[in-house]
């Protein structure tokens, strides 16, 4: 089969947004996705600590310490980009005003339940930042994962055992191998990449998934 | 007159007790006011619960405040990160308490302590361990969590400009928690780039009225 790399798995992703569409990329893998946004669309990419209308990274040399992202790395901004402190980006945020946050995960249940902010090691020291926040607030919860952990296990499950980010919050997930909605009656497979069949994909995943009527 | 402008970063942390609440603004090195964090840890105030998004950087700033053992407690949202190897080392070593906050709920715990907001409910971390034993509600159709304000003895925050009054404008995105962070102390401290004539400020471009702010050092 013909498993996506990493910035493959970004451009499918991107090629989901319609244009004029307000999106939050989540630290990590997620923000690969603003290097393939599709040209010709419009699409608003908003940063948690207080930024609209990201642009491309900088030249070398060209960073300005006072302009970053969410992963406090140097971005630009575009025409008709626009600051604003930290409550008013978090009330984009939960007010339901992001039509996309793509986000990372540990693990998604199949209920849609999320989980990527603490592995829930006695020792590990947590740390959420905004995560809980969009996974609430966006209009369209994106998760970006690979399909399986380094081990070879699934990252869908039945149950979360990692500590939830949010319940029931994921509409979609992308993964190095297949597309896959979440609705109330579970896991439907919009697509898997070349080569790989819904049977072998269902072998892998471990929960039970459903063939999208669309798909092939 | 008014004139909140001061000589000296020293000057304007003077009194700041052993055992004080203090925010401090910045995302990452992004309006940090490192001037005021310097002063602070020359100061010599210690046992300060410390509101930030982080829990330091590297080795200066937050970082250096908690590496000189001034800090008892710290709210943050994302504590741990790749050089975050001093609060690492403190909380590890059981000196440092952490109150982890979603970094919304932080932001608008701040806010709320600043516009004398008593207590909100979010849906933000609801169904997680970060709301467990918290009182929630369902409003309409949906579940929410009680949060509380988070007042402040002081804030240290930086700004762009400032005139005499205290009126501020910010750069780009180091703005961040800094307005907020105004509101929600009793006594706001701003490092600026460049202090201004009052009436050089557009009215309209006033990010933070100087009504938040009390004290002010150029740096």
């Amino acid at each position: 089969m013909n498993k996506l790399d990493r910035n493959q798995m970004a451009a499918r992703v991107a090629r989901d947004f319609p244009d004029g569409a307000y999106v939050n990329l989540g630290i990590g893998l997620p923000t690969l996705v603003a290097d393939h946004l599709p040209k010709g669309r419009e699409i608003i990419v908003h940063s948690e600590n207080g930024v609209l209308g990201i642009g491309p990274r900088p030249a070398p040399g060209q960073e300005d310490g006072d302009l970053t992202n969410a992963g406090k790395e140097p971005v630009t901004l575009l025409t008709g980009g626009s600051y604003f402190h930290h409550a008013d980006s978090f009330g984009m945020i939960r007010g339901k005003h992001l039509d996309f946050a793509v986000l990372g995960a540990f693990q998604v249940s199949i209920a849609g339940d999320l989980a990527n902010w603490h592995t829930g090691g006695a020792d590990a020291i947590p740390a959420v930042g905004g995560a809980m926040d969009l996974a609430v607030g966006a209009k369209q919860v994106l998760v970006m994962m690979e399909h399986l952990t380094k081990a070879g296990e699934s990252k869908l499950v039945e149950r979360c055992t990692y500590p939830l980010t949010g319940a029931r919050c994921v509409n979609r997930i992308y993964t190095d191998l297949a597309v896959i909605d979440v609705k109330p009656d579970g896991l439907h497979v919009v697509e898997t990449v070349e080569g790989l069949s819904f049977e072998e994909l269902q072998r892998l995943s471990g929960v039970p998934l459903k063939r999208l009527a669309t798909a092939a | 007159m008014i004139d909140k402008i001061l000589p000296s970063a020293e000057a304007a942390l003077a009194d700041i007790p052993d055992g004080a609440t203090i925010m401090i603004g910045g995302f990452g090195d992004a309006g940090m006011p490192a001037a005021l964090i310097n002063a602070l840890i020359a100061q010599g105030a210690s046992g300060l619960t410390i509101v930030n998004n982080n829990a330091g950087n590297a080795d200066a700033g937050l970082a250096a405040l908690i590496k000189a053992k001034k800090v008892r407690k710290i709210l943050c949202s994302f504590p741990r990160q790749t050089d975050s190897w001093h609060f690492d080392k403190a909380y590890r070593a059981g000196e440092i308490e952490l109150e982890l906050v979603p970094q919304g709920t932080l932001a608008e715990r701040i806010r709320a302590a600043g516009a004398g907001v008593g207590a909100f409910f979010t849906p933000t971390a609801y169904g997680t361990r970060l709301a467990e034993g918290k009182e929630t509600r369902r409003i309409g159709n949906r579940d929410y969590v009680l949060e509380y304000p988070i007042h402040a003895d002081y804030a240290l925050i930086k700004a762009d400009r400032a005139d005499r009054w205290g009126n501020l404008t910010y750069r780009k995105t180091a703005r961040n928690f800094a307005p907020i962070m105004a509101a929600a102390a009793s006594c706001t401290i701003v490092q600026v780039r460049e202090t201004v004539e009052l009436g050089a400020i557009d009215p309209e471009t006033v990010v933070t009225p100087g009504i938040f702010v009390k004290r002010i050092v150029k740096h």
